[in-house]
């Protein structure tokens, strides 16, 4: 069983890439499960088709002690295995505290054991690594590769650099490694080739450049992915070759973070050139 | 019992030197600013002491938290105000009674919730969630079970972490239970670099929710508050007991034996007098700007400073009678002081002690181990700063670290319709002029001797140094450091809860301290009782459970 964890900055498309991505697997005969590690619990809507489902923490607040995998774990897409860690309303709490206390929940309940014969699970992570909480997936090796989504844009590259020093943190004492930077299109200028040196200079490789389409938004109002929708757009066949491209992906490095110097010097010449 | 060591032929810079030279450079270079060879120059120039900064990790220290100085030591004495610890259970737990503060209600019905200790008991779903509902509910419970004048919530390091709005809960709860004064501390354990911070913020959040709410003055003669006395093993019994007998009427004490209507009214008192300087001068300041009452400091350990502190409140209220009164009564209590005072000298002069404690006691108890004929080799504060160490004069030297900026100042101003000063500024000079101290401390160091060593917040390390050099007869410290001490052959006398004896302050307080220093370091049970490491020099054994 491969374990990925997918980062980036909030509202890069995280979640949205995620489960195209897992859609795309499971559409290949892959088994997965995802799990999401967003308070607001809606990292696997697109695969559900928009069932709202009972989070793992509401479910341990409600039930108590004893507790199903099945009352957790809802079948999506194609056999995927959907599960929302869930936490706190905005402003209080600890989200990050609800996060360890969710996976540690999955392990002992055995979401993850052998019986379920699971090529991936795929964890969708909110935002930066903010604290450590959010850093649980990949700690203790819950996750062992990483990819990042990115776009073109200054913040979004500058959260993918702080990932990466939250991955060296771990990478040094654990398993995790970098697998590489998705671009998720902003349309910036020359983003491509932008992403490409990012990966270079951060010792990793750009997967796949996903272009924008706005097929994307269309699946989404009718929450579903863009290979459940419509199977025969473009679109979907990026996200194809996106799993395709994680599926073969043997290149698994500790990243070398630029400093933030270095890291601007790269927008200038890349984003002020054309 | 172990070599007896001629104390005079230490050299302290050796000691120093020694204790320094098993720290980092940077750790050394830190810590030699916190351990001070003494010497007074001109009666109260002393060298200056680095104090109220942070322990380096690693070190084990004396110190508590923020927290335990909040709700354990200010406010932790007083009966009547129900006090809820927002936090999970161990907190609360081990913040109960033990300083062994006791307290005495003035009728069986009054209420008393010291016995009781209050948690929200957090657990892992409110830290995720938010502990904000069960604190609602906690405080609901509170008031069905208990219809309290007033609750305090204390805030543990968690709540900080998750944010918890204790200030917010506090208003929504006093709007449904407009009766109670409900009142929320940002005590979190982490803040500041030990207790004090702590003490800080209780004095700002009692000086701004609680005292002044009631104008309505205590009946009685000469009425003063007395500020930073926590009445463990029964103090303020003692004080109350010989302020009564000098016809003087204590309107409150903050906290020890106290109730919340005597908070609420203490600025009608004519005076406040302050016990310990550290974790109260605070209150004192603010309630002296707002509303015209002056403070100077006093100290009823010893019954020489008690006899000298007694004269001084009697000499403020200038009131010829009182005064003779006070003479009297201390004329009285000093024949059974005096009595066992000099039966237990012959026993125990010539003898050293070493006390490392709070922010006032290593240097109050000085006056009783002098009184029987003691030295004090070396003492130290666990969370004091530079002016209770070399007197409030250097207080516009002190550098303000960000630490301290940590902690809220409160801008205090006159109250426009309840301030009165109450001596005019001609009184004041005139009371001046005879020598008379106005809002003074003036530290620990000018009254100990040159050449003893002044350690701020010892650790285990170098309280096992100081040990093996000096020998002292007894070492004064807490529950943390007793055993440790005790087995080294030295006595510890547990100066934060009195072991399980007390009191200590005042004339009987006196008597009390003799006996049992005499007690403790004229027993035979050191010579009496073998280690086992003197029988057998080697210990062997084997697994009790072999498969």
């Amino acid at each position: 069983m491969r374990k990925v964890a997918i980062y980036g900055k909030g509202g890069i498309g995280k979640s949205t890439t995620t489960q195209n991505t897992v859609a795309a697997l499971a559409e290949a005969g892959k088994k997965v499960m995802v799990v999401g590690c967003d308070p607001k619990a809606d990292s696997t809507r697109l695969l559900l088709g928009g069932l709202s489902q009972k989070t793992v923490l509401d479910t341990l607040r409600l039930e108590g002690e004893d507790l199903d995998l099945e009352d957790v774990v809802k079948p999506g897409f194609k056999g995927t295995r959907c599960v929302e860690s869930g936490g706190p309303e905005p402003g209080v709490g600890c989200a990050g505290r609800g996060i360890i206390t969710s996976i540690n929940l999955l392990e002992q309940l055995g979401a993850y054991s052998d019986k379920w014969e699971l090529d991936y699970v795929f964890y969708d992570v909110l935002g930066d690594v903010v604290c450590g909480g959010f850093a649980m997936p990949i700690r203790d090796g819950k996750a062992e590769e990483i990819y990042i989504v990115v776009s073109g844009e200054m913040m979004a590259m500058y959260a993918a650099n702080n990932i990466c020093k939250g991955i060296v943190k771990f990478a040094e004492s654990g398993v995790v490694r970098l697998g590489g930077l998705i671009c998720n299109s902003r349309k910036v200028d020359r983003e491509a080739d932008l992403i490409q040196a990012l990966a270079d200079k951060l010792g990793t490789q750009m997967i796949h450049f996903v272009p924008r389409d706005n097929m994307v938004q269309r699946a989404e109002i009718n929450r579903k992915t863009v290979i459940e929708y419509d199977p025969s757009v473009g679109q979907a066949d990026e996200y194809r070759m996106l799993s395709q491209a994680i599926d073969k992906n043997t290149k698994f490095v500790i990243p070398t973070p630029l400093e933030t110097e270095e890291l601007e010097k790269l927008l200038i010449e890349f984003g002020l050139e054309a | 019992m172990t070599k007896k060591v001629d104390f005079n032929s230490i050299k302290p810079e050796e000691v120093k030197e020694e204790l320094l030279s098993k720290y980092p450079v940077k750790v050394a270079r830190k810590r030699a600013k916190q351990i001070v060879i003494n010497k007074v120059d001109n009666g109260d120039v002393v060298p200056e002491v680095l104090a109220n900064t942070r322990t380096v990790p690693g070190i084990l220290t004396m110190r508590g938290c923020a927290y335990a100085g909040c709700k354990g030591v200010v406010l932790g004495p007083t009966r009547d105000i129900l006090q809820i610890t927002h936090g999970p259970i161990g907190c609360a737990f081990y913040s109960w009674l033990t300083r062994r503060n006791q307290t005495r209600p003035k009728t069986d019905d009054a209420p008393n919730f010291m016995p009781y200790t209050m948690s929200t008991d957090l657990q892992e779903d409110e830290v995720i969630f938010g502990g904000e509902k069960k604190l609602k509910k906690a405080i609901e419970e509170a008031v069905g079970l208990f219809h309290p004048k007033a609750i305090g919530i204390f805030s543990t390091c968690p709540v900080g972490l998750i944010g918890d709005d204790v200030h917010a809960v506090a208003r929504e709860m006093e709007e449904k239970f407009p009766d109670v004064n409900i009142f929320g501390f940002s005590c979190e354990g982490y803040k500041g670099v030990s207790q004090s911070a702590g003490h800080h913020i209780a004095n700002n959040k009692v000086f701004t929710d609680v005292v002044g709410l009631s104008d309505k003055p205590k009946e009685g003669k000469f009425r003063f508050n007395i500020l930073g006395e926590y009445n463990i093993g029964g103090d303020a019994f003692e004080i109350e007991r010989v302020a009564e007998k000098c016809g003087l009427t204590i309107h409150s004490t903050f906290s020890g034996n106290s109730e919340y209507d005597e908070f609420i009214s203490a600025h009608t008192a004519d005076l406040n007098v302050v016990m310990c300087h550290r974790s109260i001068n605070y209150l004192a300041e603010m309630m002296e700007k707002k509303f015209g009452i002056p403070w100077f400091k006093v100290n009823f350990i010893g019954a020489e400073s008690s006899a000298k502190s007694l004269r001084k409140i009697a000499e403020y209220f200038g009131d010829k009678e009182l005064m003779a009164n006070v003479e009297k009564v201390i004329a009285e209590e000093m024949i059974e002081v005096e009595k066992v005072r000099l039966d237990v000298k012959s026993r125990c002069e010539g003898k050293t002690a070493m006390l490392f404690v709070g922010g006032s006691r290593a240097h109050h108890y000085q006056d009783l181990f002098r009184e029987i004929g003691m030295q004090t080799l070396s003492a130290g504060y666990e969370f004091a700063h530079r002016d209770d160490y070399e007197g409030r004069k250097v207080i516009p030297e002190i550098v303000i670290d960000a630490d301290t900026r940590n902690i809220e100042e409160l801008t205090v101003e006159k109250d426009d319709n309840r301030f009165s000063p109450r001596k005019s500024e001609s009184e004041i000079e005139a009371y001046s002029k005879k020598g008379f101290k106005w809002s003074d401390y003036d530290g620990m160091m000018p009254e100990m001797q040159n050449n003893t060593l002044v350690i701020d917040d010892l650790n285990h390390y170098e309280t096992e140094v100081l040990i093996e050099k000096y020998r002292p007869d007894i070492f004064c410290a807490g529950i943390k450091e007793k055993y440790v001490v005790q087995k080294q052959g030295i006595p510890l006398k547990q100066l934060h809860s009195y072991d399980y004896s007390g009191p200590y302050a005042g004339f009987k307080g006196a008597i009390n301290f003799y006996k049992e220093i005499d007690r403790i370091l004229n027993t035979n049970v050191f010579k009496l009782v073998k280690a086992p490491w003197q029988e057998t020099p080697e210990l062997s054994g084997s697994y009790a459970w072999t498969k």
